[in-house]
């Protein structure tokens, strides 16, 4: 199973040479992997099938309780054939679509990434390997919708994409780990078996907060408009990721945690308000656009939402409901996208009012995209007509708001009808337009996988028992929390679901039929899209941007005073609330045991300090601060800390060199501050010292626990083979730390490095810049060297001379 | 306002430093060696060096310095940083966890036992890394002083 997960990663880092290997096919040899997942994961369907789950562990971080752990149940088995089957059309139909672009290598490396991320996602057992894995599926698909990466268009896309998905991300984690309190476990299988969840005191706010992160990754109201936008990836990408799986993992989240946060009426209303508000949002601005995807885009935007609110009903029958509206449409949308490639890719149609008349040249396709959206359409005898009936139904009987629920459905299905239509009748018949690109069927690496697909769906409508027996049941199921009772049927009798959806398709056709004039009819919505969601995040990202430009001239205003009065002002506040509320400020200072040296040394610093604040040179000042160094290093080596003395005099004497090559730099020594500044800067000063002061008596005052001196003054001989235990601490016992110090060293040479450099202009900036650098400098050196040989030979010959 | 310039050319600092420099980075080393056991390491073993360095710039001049040392300071730090980092990784191979110490002793002719360990070459690093990072800001200012 890890190999399983992994071997996606480990394909992807090879992916760019195979891909150099494979030429023109190089799609094809790629897909062997998922085809071989496929049938990996097929090979586990007699097991699940029959309600039963696997379960793989494998230690990851066995120190935090952490581990890899996967879990294979209806549900989670159900996408991951999604994922390695439309996986494995998606790859050959990339290689085909893409062939001629040159970052070809790079986009097999991304998307079977994102595959690996994606198994990850609805395999994990574990909520923090979930979460990971989640978070890796979003910044593959940032990777894939701004794959074209020279179009600002496209960059700016993949960052809408990145930003919201990301903000939910955070809450997600937040919400995961709030559950992993609650249930006293982080993995799934143990929370979704634990009792009283819905109860807990967290519930409400562990709830929002992962209801905020599903919906955003999967594009509910108001953070749909991510998805349509994402639609500036290359085709194949939008096929895979934003129509048949990434988009989903929000709902298969909403699924797999059913049985445990479920069924409240918190659930009940959050789901179904914003599933059903999407829906209609999404079937609404699909039925309005033109362009090809724009379209697929916003119907998967309504399948979404329907989906959410499916699993907000939470009964059975919108259990089953879901994971058969959920294959339905994987089937269906996926042939659909790649036909819109094909369109692009065959035709040159962007768009579905450049094209007609188009199923005399491309006969082929026209079936595939017929069939295909008849299941869109619901229509009988297809998989979404099977769909349909079960949606229409959990609607019907759901235990609250049934009559607006069913309102919505019917008005929502109306639309679908609309688009089915548009996709299905508009570019393949009628008179023949014009198009940018001369019509033809296109080879079989892209006419597979839509082909496939779309066949899928009529065989699965006209035998239903197959795809329910085999995994629906389980799938539905693992979403209830228990085995369901009830089986698909193509055919359930005329009744009320069948009457309503008849009425639909009528009303829909009616519709098509004066599309342009509803178009019209809708335009207001030009207008409204004016304060709509997407208008709100672009403020808000200005908005934040303003903010971080405001708060960088407040805070960051390039005077050193500045900064120091911030750091040092809250370092008195906060430290000082604390030490106040908390120590009570019990000091208990005496002078007993004070020794004449050490009073000597305690005057000598006092008195360097004074002289070096009053003395009104720069030299003077530097010395003075030399000389409180070296005082301090004397404390240091008194108390037998000879390391942190002997470093401290060498600090001193590099700070001293240091200061030595600034001051050149520093104009001469005035005062230029006014005296109110003085007393403020005085006053800070002072506050400073007097809190480090108290502070530092308190905490030798008031140890409470036990110092771990002595832990290392025991180990330090047997476990680190040391005497000097300073030096066995930072190169062994904490040289996890003494790592990063050293790289925060490198940070701020290369920060020095690059700042001078700038100043003065000679930092190389490209290659050729720092090759021309580098020839310049050669040259002088060897102009040098021969202007020093030349003086050498005249001083000899001069010297000869002269004797 | 025109920077001050002071001749720092002195003939006692001077000849002193020539003769003053191979023992400073002498002892530098001796401090880096000694340090698991006496008082030193790599971190006063690298300050050491670099002062002694540093000593070399204001007796002579930049780029005097500069030609000891032979390769850029950033590179040292670089090399540094990989020698730190690449001690954390022998534990995993005898499966022990990140970063616990390894030791290896070995029995010269000449000089006896001969102790070598994970730390040691992470003292390493951590010398290189501070000499380097020293040098790094000491030579951009005389540089950029020199220009």
């Amino acid at each position: 199973m890890l190999i399983a997960v992994l071997s996606c990663f480990i394909l992807a880092c090879f992916a760019p040479w195979l891909h150099r290997l494979g030429g023109r096919h190089s799609g094809w040899l790629l897909a062997l992997l998922p085809a071989t997942l496929f049938a990996y994961f097929a090979s586990m369907l007699p097991t699940i099938s029959q309600g039963q789950s696997l379960q793989f562990a494998y230690a990851w971080f066995p120190g935090m309780g952490i581990q890899l752990s996967f879990l294979v149940d209806g549900l989670s088995l159900l996408f991951a054939l999604l994922i390695t089957g439309i996986g494995f059309f998606i790859l050959a139909y990339g290689g085909r679509y893409l062939e001629k672009h040159k970052d070809l290598g790079r986009f097999f490396v991304f998307l079977l990434g994102f595959m690996g991320s994606m198994l990850g996602v609805v395999l994990s057992d574990n909520l923090i390997s979930l979460f990971v894995f989640w978070e890796l599926t979003t910044v593959t698909s940032f990777m894939l919708i701004g794959f074209n990466h020279e179009q600002e268009d496209a960059r700016k896309k993949a960052h809408q994409g990145l930003m919201i998905t990301v903000m939910g991300g955070l809450a997600l984690m937040t919400g995961f780990i709030m559950l992993g309190m609650a249930a006293g476990s982080y993995e799934l299988s143990t929370i979704l078996n634990s009792d009283g969840l819905t109860e807990h005191a967290l519930y409400l706010p562990m709830l929002l907060l992962i209801l905020l992160g599903a919906f955003t990754k999967s594009a509910q109201a108001p953070f749909h408009f991510w998805l349509p936008n994402a639609m500036a990836a290359p085709t194949p990408v939008s096929a895979y990721l934003h129509s048949a799986t990434m988009v989903k993992a929000g709902v298969y989240l909403l699924a797999r945690l059913n049985p445990g946060l479920g069924g409240t009426d918190t659930w009940l209303l959050m789901l179904t308000l914003f599933g059903a508000l999407t829906m209609l949002t999404g079937i609404f601005l699909a039925s309005r656009a033109t362009g090809v995807k724009k379209v697929l885009a916003y119907s998967t935007v309504m399948a979404l939402g329907t989906l959410t609110m499916l699993l907000g009903l939470g009964t059975e029958t919108a259990a089953l409901a879901a994971v058969t509206f959920l294959l339905a449409h994987a089937l269906y949308k996926g042939a659909l996208f790649m036909v819109a490639g094909i369109l692009d890719h065959s035709a040159g149609v962007k768009d579905f009012t450049q094209a007609g008349g188009l199923r005399h040249s491309m006969p082929k396709t026209t079936v595939v995209a017929v069939l295909a959206s008849l299941s869109l359409a619901g229509i009988i005898p297809l998989f979404g007509f099977v769909g349909k009936e079960l949606l229409l139904e959990a609607v019907l009987s759901a235990s609250k708001w049934h009559i607006g629920l069913t309102i919505a459905t019917v008005i929502a299905n109306i639309l679908v009808v609309l688009v089915a239509a548009i996709v299905a009748l508009q570019p393949w018949f009628g008179a023949v337009v014009e198009t940018p690109k001369k019509p033809h069927d296109p080879d079989i690496a892209l006419l597979i996988g839509p082909a496939v697909l779309a066949t899928l769906g009529l065989v699965f409508g006209l035998m239903p028992f197959i795809a329910d027996k085999g995994l629906l049941a389980a799938a539905a199921g693992a979403v209830y929390g228990q085995p369901v009772e009830l089986y698909l049927a193509l055919w359930h009798g005329i009744n009320l679901p069948l009457m309503l959806s008849l009425s639909s398709l009528l009303l829909g056709l009616l519709l098509f039929k004066v599309w342009s004039g509803w178009r019209q009819l809708t335009n207001f919505m030009h207008s409204a899209e004016k304060i709509g969601p997407e208008v709100v995040y672009e403020r808000l990202m200005l908005g934040m941007t303003q903010f971080a430009a405001w708060q960088t001239n407040t805070l960051q205003n390039g005077y050193l005073r500045n900064y120091l009065i911030t750091t040092l002002g809250t370092v008195i506040i906060v430290v000082g609330w604390a030490l106040l509320r908390v120590n009570q400020l019990e000091l208990n200072i005496s002078f007993q045991d004070m020794r004449v040296h050490e009073v000597a040394i305690a005057v000598l610093l006092i008195f360097s300090a004074l002289i070096a604040v009053l003395v009104r040179s720069f030299l003077a000042a530097v010395a003075m601060l030399g000389a409180l160094g070296f005082g301090v290093a004397l404390l240091y080596v008194f108390f037998s800390a000879i390391d942190v003395g002997i470093t401290q005099v060498l600090v001193e004497t590099i700070t001293v060199l240091l200061l030595v090559l600034v001051l050149y730099r520093l104009p001469e020594f005035r005062s230029l501050s006014s005296t109110a500044n003085r007393i403020r800067d005085a006053i800070i000063a002072g506050m400073t010292g007097l809190l480090m002061t108290i502070l530092i008596l308190a905490i030798t005052g008031a140890r409470q626990l036990e110092g771990i001196s002595d832990y290392f003054l025991q180990n330090s001989g047997p476990l680190g083979h040391g005497r000097n235990i300073v030096n066995v601490i930072l190169v062994d016992f904490r040289a996890l730390d003494t790592l990063g110090e050293i790289f925060v060293l490198a940070l701020v040479a290369i920060g020095v490095y690059a700042m001078i450099h700038l100043r003065t202009g000679a930092l190389p900036v490209t290659n050729s810049d720092r090759r021309a650098a580098f020839n310049l400098r050669r040259t002088q050196k060897d102009k040098a060297k021969a202007d020093a040989k030349a003086e050498a030979d005249a001083s000899a010959v001069a010297s000869k001379g002269e004797e | 306002m025109k920077p001050r310039r002071f001749n720092m050319r002195s003939l006692i600092l001077n000849t002193g430093s020539s003769l003053l420099l191979p023992l400073l980075v002498l002892f530098s080393l001796f401090l880096l060696l000694r340090g698991h056991d006496e008082p030193g390491g790599g971190f006063i073993g690298g300050l050491v060096a670099a002062a002694a360095v540093a000593l070399k710039l204001f007796a002579e001049d930049y780029k005097a310095a500069r030609d000891m040392l032979r390769v850029h300071p950033l590179q040292l730090v670089g090399i540094g940083l990989v020698l730190a980092a690449v001690a954390s990784l022998p534990p995993l191979f005898v499966g022990e966890s990140f970063f616990t110490a390894q030791w290896w002793s070995l029995d010269l002719p000449i000089f006896g036992e001969l102790k070598l360990s994970t730390p040691l070459l992470f003292d390493i690093g951590v010398f290189l890394g501070v000499i380097g990072t020293v040098l790094t800001v000491v030579f951009t200012l005389a540089e950029a002083e020199h220009s």
